[in-house]
């Protein structure tokens, strides 16, 4: 078998993900129109549109919390047959969400390491005992979390309980857990919402390092098309769950369509 | 000497995952044991026995296991009770069955018996949460206790209903029955506690503890990391059903010695050890000791206070113990969720730092 980072070695700008013909409706509200779309290895890709235009319901397609009516999910190569969320944590897709899903009664430490949970493997009886194999894949799997720690400038937060956090760093600490897991594809779902500009300019800097370090895949859901501009490869426009865009960044910004329908709102959210 | 983090730096992240990151702590959880062991046992009398330290080590055993349930993964019982009397009968008919099986082995397949049938209540828990989980559980409660009154298979066929447990030695030294001497007792009960304490926190510091409070702090993003809620939930109650099964089979066997179901292992248990967590600290396992140990000693202090110092009629003295009772869980679920533990870590946390709060 390959390991992830081979395969990621071996084939960068190769298809990783693709959904196609996707719907998904809930009850009478239709959430995503016949929506296809790929995510090439090594990219950020972005997927932009105003509130309610499906942007979120298509990441829980992804990972696999919302099953479309119609359409098919292909990751790596295999088409998907109705996982649950935790198989694909499995298949190497992690998550941020776009309210704070963060374990509040933990510390920022035990938060990532949750996220390595993929990682661990000791059984009950095992853990019971603790000395020995499990206590080993504990320290094993504390240095994993310890570099995303540093990686993400939050040692000073280690232990402190994740509620007491303020928002910026609940954010930041949120994508810690994701990176924890060491994805093959990380989806943002507006990671930077409700941030100021410096905070911001930290969280891009963040994703970028992600994908040239790490070399992780990203789907990125953002409202600031500034951000999207300068970080994403290349961007996906969708509107009343229908895509209405696809392209880099030059491209969307000069589509007229685009510009009708998104653009001209989105500066009076 | 001084109450101090500094000077003891922690070099290695094996260090800093130990239970007690602090010499002081370490020497102190050490010095208490060595007490437990080496000196309580020869201070013993057949009231201290019964009135306080077996009620504490047993109650203590089931507050860990309801903690694991209900203060790290988030499942709220109330058939800790119930779950109880499992114990007690599976460790009646071992006892019964196998009259030469060594009472370790009789105790834990006790425990394994319980959980098991936590197991299967724990099933309903992926689909129903919360309020609605809590009156799942009520209804085993009533379905276990009815269950054990009316099959006499688990009694017996004996003529009172009730069960007793046989004499049984232990090196030596008998545990149960009428000849148990208070000291084999006492440290029999303690030998389980600390084994199961210390399996407690194991279980609670990897891994599979941070499945359990993720699953209690947000279900959702548990799944997206690779917890499977079912095996977690699963995983909680069969853990949480081993403790309270080895709870009442102790209860059964080394402290009551003889047992009808509907009172010794009623409601009011499950409600008992249920408080117990609230106001030893949800999530903790100093908690379950504090808790276990608070509401096992208040009434035995209050009752000498009231009775025996002040005169007062035992009835009023009851009554007054279930107002103090009840105002302290609600002040500490308004004040104080975490409890007696976190009201400890917040004196230590200002004793390290004593002198010199700045
Ligand atoms: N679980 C759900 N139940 C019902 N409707 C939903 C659900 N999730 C999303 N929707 C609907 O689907 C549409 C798209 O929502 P969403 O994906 O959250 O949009 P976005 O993230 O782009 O703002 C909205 O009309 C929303 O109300
Ligand atoms: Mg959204």
């Amino acid at each position: 078998m390959v390991s992830r980072s081979d395969a990621r070695a071996v084939d960068p700008g190769s298809e990783l993900l693709r959904v196609d013909n996707i719907s998904l409706s809930f009850g009478g509200v239709k959430a995503l129109t016949d929506v296809s779309f790929d995510i090439l290895r090594g990219e950020v890709r972005a997927i932009i549109g105003p509130n309610g235009a499906g942007k979120s319901s298509m990441l829980n397609v992804i990972n696999g919390f919302y099953h479309p009516q119609e359409g098919e999910v292909w990751f790596a190569g295999e088409k998907r047959r109705n996982p649950k969320p935790h198989n694909i944590a499995y298949q190497g897709i992690a998550r941020t969400f776009q309210n704070i899903a963060l374990f509040k009664g933990m510390s920022t430490l035990d938060n990532i390491m949750t996220g390595r949970f993929t990682h661990m493997n000791q059984n009950l009886l095992m853990q019971a005992l603790w000395r020995g194999p499990a206590e080993r894949e504990e320290i094993a799997n504390r240095e994993k979390a310890e570099e995303i720690i540093d990686f993400l400038e939050i040692q000073a937060i280690r232990k402190t309980p994740v509620g007491r956090l303020p928002y910026g760093l609940q954010k930041r600490v949120e994508l810690g857990r994701a990176l924890a897991a060491e994805p093959e594809l990380l989806l943002l779902d507006e990671p930077m919402a409700g941030m100021n500009v410096e905070e911001k300019e930290d969280m891009s800097r963040f994703i970028l390092d992600v994908k040239d370090e790490f070399g992780t895949t990203i789907a990125l859901i953002e409202h600031d098309m500034g951000v999207v501009m300068d970080i994403s490869d290349r961007v996906v426009v969708l509107d009343y769950g229908k895509k209405i865009g696809d392209g880099t960044p030059q491209q969307v910004r000069s589509d007229q369509t685009v510009i009708d329908a998104y653009l001209g709102v989105a500066h009076d959210e | 000497m001084f109450y101090r983090q500094a000077g003891d730096f922690k070099t290695s992240y094996r260090g800093d995952i130990q239970t007690f990151p602090l010499k002081q702590d370490r020497i102190g959880y050490y010095l208490v044991l060595a007490i437990a062991f080496l000196v309580v046992p020869f201070l013993l009398n057949d009231y201290w026995v019964s009135a306080v330290i077996l009620p504490f080590l047993i109650f203590a055993i089931a507050a860990l296991g309801l903690n694991i349930l209900t203060g790290y993964c988030g499942q709220v019982s109330l058939g800790t009770g119930g779950f109880m009397a499992v114990g007690a009968y599976a460790c009646y008919k071992l006892m019964t069955a196998f009259p030469e099986m060594n009472m370790f082995v009789v105790v834990l397949g006790s425990g394994i018996v319980t959980a098991a049938v936590g197991l299967l209540f724990g099933i309903p828990s992926l689909r129903i949460k919360g309020f609605y989980l809590a009156v799942a559980t009520l209804a085993a409660q009533f379905f276990l206790v009815w269950l054990f009154n009316k099959v006499p298979w688990f009694y017996n066929y004996s003529a009172s209903g009730q069960i007793n447990a046989p004499e049984r030695l232990m090196m030596g030294f008998a545990i149960t029955g009428p000849n148990a001497s208070p000291a084999a007792r006492y440290l029999f009960c303690l030998v389980i506690l600390v084994a199961l304490a210390v399996v407690a926190r194991n279980l609670t510091r990897g891994r599979v503890g941070r499945s359990w409070m993720a699953i209690r702090d947000m279900d959702i993003a548990a799944e997206i990391i690779g917890v499977n809620p079912l095996k977690t939930k699963l995983s909680a109650f069969a853990v949480s059903s081993f403790f309270v099964g080895v709870a009442g089979a102790l209860f059964f066997s080394v402290y009551l010695g003889a047992v009808e179901v509907t009172e010794a292992f009623g409601i009011n248990q499950s409600f008992l050890v249920l408080f117990m967590i609230i106001i030893g600290g949800l999530g903790s396992i100093f908690g379950s000791f504090a808790g276990a140990a608070f509401l096992v000693l208040m009434p035995v202090l209050l009752k000498n206070i009231m009775v025996g110092g002040l005169g007062w009629p035992t009835d009023i003295a009851a009554h007054i113990e279930f107002i103090i009772v009840g105002g302290l869980i609600v002040l500490f679920l308004i004040a104080e969720p975490h409890g007696l533990a976190q009201l400890w870590r917040i004196a230590k946390e200002k004793l390290l730092l004593w002198p010199f709060p700045h």
